[in-house]
């Protein structure tokens, strides 16, 4: 493992942990975020029968 | 869902922690911890980094906020499949043509997609009973791969007295993913995962706790230890070439961008379709970022950290390069289970809930094509399932028969998972810097938004995006003329499996292309009718 392994490795993990934790921390502390923010699998298509 | 209303209650903290587990569990799929180490390993780690990332800044995020607002912003006029939305920002009578592509895309890729979840699946049952206790010799764990896939030779479904367990597998997972689509409870499964999700990012950081402490295994071949196979996945120069010659190879730029795109969804279609069904006021920025950052920081920070350096450890150099795409996690994690303490129950956790993370991202993959086959021939949610059903059983039985050298599956992959996806992204990109323009695009962004999304995130879709897009393209192009390894335009002139799958791939396209004629014919008749009831 070279410096420049070492430096590439931490920034690169160091960003997306960095960044995850970012956006965490901003769902957890936006208002009314549980209600406006979704995921492609929690988006209820129309055409879908609630009954079956 | 809890009225949160900013209280910072307990009730919203926990509905908060919620959202965030979901956006994370749909974005969690195979290309985290399979797809993208063995990319990584056939571009020897360090030097692909560089492209990933370029690529993560200047197109994965940026496109993702793009195509949640286009897919809203044509929602809003009433279309939720691709080739409407296209023609609801630009009104030129070809844009909706366009949209075969985003039809291509995620309809090819579940018929593999299924396939690599039915390893998963497999690879669970296996490590559960015992199976893949083939000890320390790596060959062992290699072979049982090939014989599992048949990998030797093409039409192992027909060969043999006893089914092989692989089409076993791929028989469960299309039926479970067929009755989850017709019955649309992909709703219920995800509530699951909220559970599941958490499950694998542990089991995937106790994975990793244990590689980075394997030291160095074999003490005859000091050079093959942690420290090593880290430098292997990080460093950046290899050991055949200087960290600017690596650079030099436009493939590798390609297919790290490709692996960007297929890892955030981008360029699938998909998102432009969930997205149109959100109400006006949705959030869509924090909703992308927050999912792009979840599957980043398990693709980098966890898949990353796990499988090339313990592939490194075990199998050396010779062993990592060139691996095939989804190689790696099927030949050496299990070997590192093995070793490991309660590897049987961490292996067994782990390809079990891989096989989860796959579910769910497979379950969305075929809405696009369901929401052409609604909207565009007015058929009904069972009868498009139903179509689709046939043509992706279709698909994933040609991948599972041509299986030598899993050339059906390379190829499948190549041209839709990173060429077809390359193009659909780089069309979406001028669709919405160019057409829709940046003034009303970021506005359609920024609506509702939990953050806010700075103007110049426009101007890099406008200018940087597509120069970069379009340069990448030419270097690749270039280097395929001339390339003799590699070369997936060679590939296609020489091996009669290659030419098979592309025109199976071209099949499904003129399949989707006649929808979508028809879809426009029916558009424009309403607009008629429109029209005339006003005058």
């Amino acid at each position: 493992m070279t410096t420049g392994g070492w430096i590439i490795m931490l920034l690169s993990v160091g960003f997306v942990t960095l960044l995850l934790i970012w956006c965490i921390y901003k769902v957890l502390t936006t208002p009314g975020s549980e209600q406006h923010m979704h995921s492609q699998a929690d988006i209820e298509t129309p055409d879908v029968d609630p009954r079956k | 869902m809890a009225n949160g209303s900013g209280s910072g209650g307990k009730e919203a903290w926990g509905t908060r922690i919620g959202v965030i587990l979901a956006v994370m569990g749909s974005a969690v799929g195979l290309g985290n911890f399979l797809r993208f180490p063995g990319k990584a390993a056939q571009y020897e780690g360090g030097a692909f980094m560089v492209p990933y990332f370029i690529a993560l800044l200047i197109l994965g995020i940026p496109l993702a906020w793009a195509e949640w607002g286009m897919g809203r912003y044509g929602g809003a006029r009433g279309h939720n499949c691709t080739p409407g939305i296209y023609r609801s920002i630009w009104r030129n009578p070809l844009s909706p043509y366009f949209g075969v592509v985003g039809m291509i895309v995620p309809v090819c890729i579940y018929m593999y997609y299924v396939f690599i979840e039915a390893w998963c699946l497999a690879y669970a049952w296996f490590m559960a009973t015992g199976q893949l206790a083939l000890g320390t010799e790596r060959q062992a764990y290699i072979d049982f791969f090939g014989n599992f896939v048949g990998a030797g030779s093409d039409g192992f479904l027909a060969g043999g007295s006893s089914v092989s367990p692989a089409v076993i597998a791929l028989g469960i997972c299309f039926l479970l993913n067929f009755a989850l689509i017709y019955r649309g409870l992909n709703k219920g499964i995800e509530r699951f995962c909220l559970f599941a999700m958490p499950l694998l990012v542990l089991c995937a950081l106790i994975v990793l706790v244990r590689v980075l402490t394997l030291g160095t295994p074999d003490p005859n071949v000091p050079q093959q230890n942690v420290l090593n196979g880290l430098g292997y996945m990080w460093n950046p120069h290899t050991e055949d070439g200087s960290f600017w010659k690596s650079l030099s190879n436009g493939q590798m730029w390609l297919e790290a961008t490709g692996q960007i795109f297929f890892s955030l969804s981008v360029g699938f279609g998909i998102i432009i379709t969930y997205a149109s069904y959100l109400k006006r006021d949705d959030d869509v920025a924090l909703s992308a970022l927050t999912s792009n950052a979840g599957n980043e920081f398990c693709e980098v920070a966890l898949g990353g950290m796990i499988t090339i350096p313990a592939a490194f450890v075990f199998l050396g150099v010779a062993g990592v390069a060139g691996q095939g795409t989804f190689d790696l996690g099927f030949k050496v994690l299990p070997q590192v289970f093995n070793i490991m303490p309660l590897g049987q129950v961490v292996g067994t956790i782990f390809f079990f809930l891989l096989f989860l993370a796959a579910v769910t991202s497979s379950l969305s993959m075929l809405q696009p094509a369901i929401a052409l086959m609604e909207e565009g021939v007015g058929m009904g949610r069972h009868a498009s399932v139903a179509i689709l059903g046939f043509i992706t059983l279709m698909g994933s039985l040609f991948v599972a028969y041509f299986s030598k050298d899993i050339m059906a599956l390379d190829t499948m992959d190549f041209w839709v998972g990173t060429f077809c996806i390359f193009i659909l992204a780089g069309f979406q990109t001028i669709l919405f810097a160019w057409v829709l323009g940046i003034d009303k695009g970021m506005a359609e962004i920024n609506r509702g938004a939990s953050i806010r999304i700075p103007r110049l995130v426009g101007y890099r879709l406008k200018y940087v995006s597509p120069t970069y897009l379009i340069i990448i393209f030419i270097v690749w192009i270039k280097q395929q003329y001339t390339a003799e390894k590699g070369n997936y335009f060679l590939t296609l002139r020489d091996n009669h499996v290659a030419q098979l799958t592309v025109g199976f791939i071209l099949l499904v396209g003129l399949l989707f292309l006649m929808l979508i004629h028809e879809s426009v014919r029916k558009w424009q008749k309403a607009e008629r009718e429109k029209q005339e009831a006003r005058s």
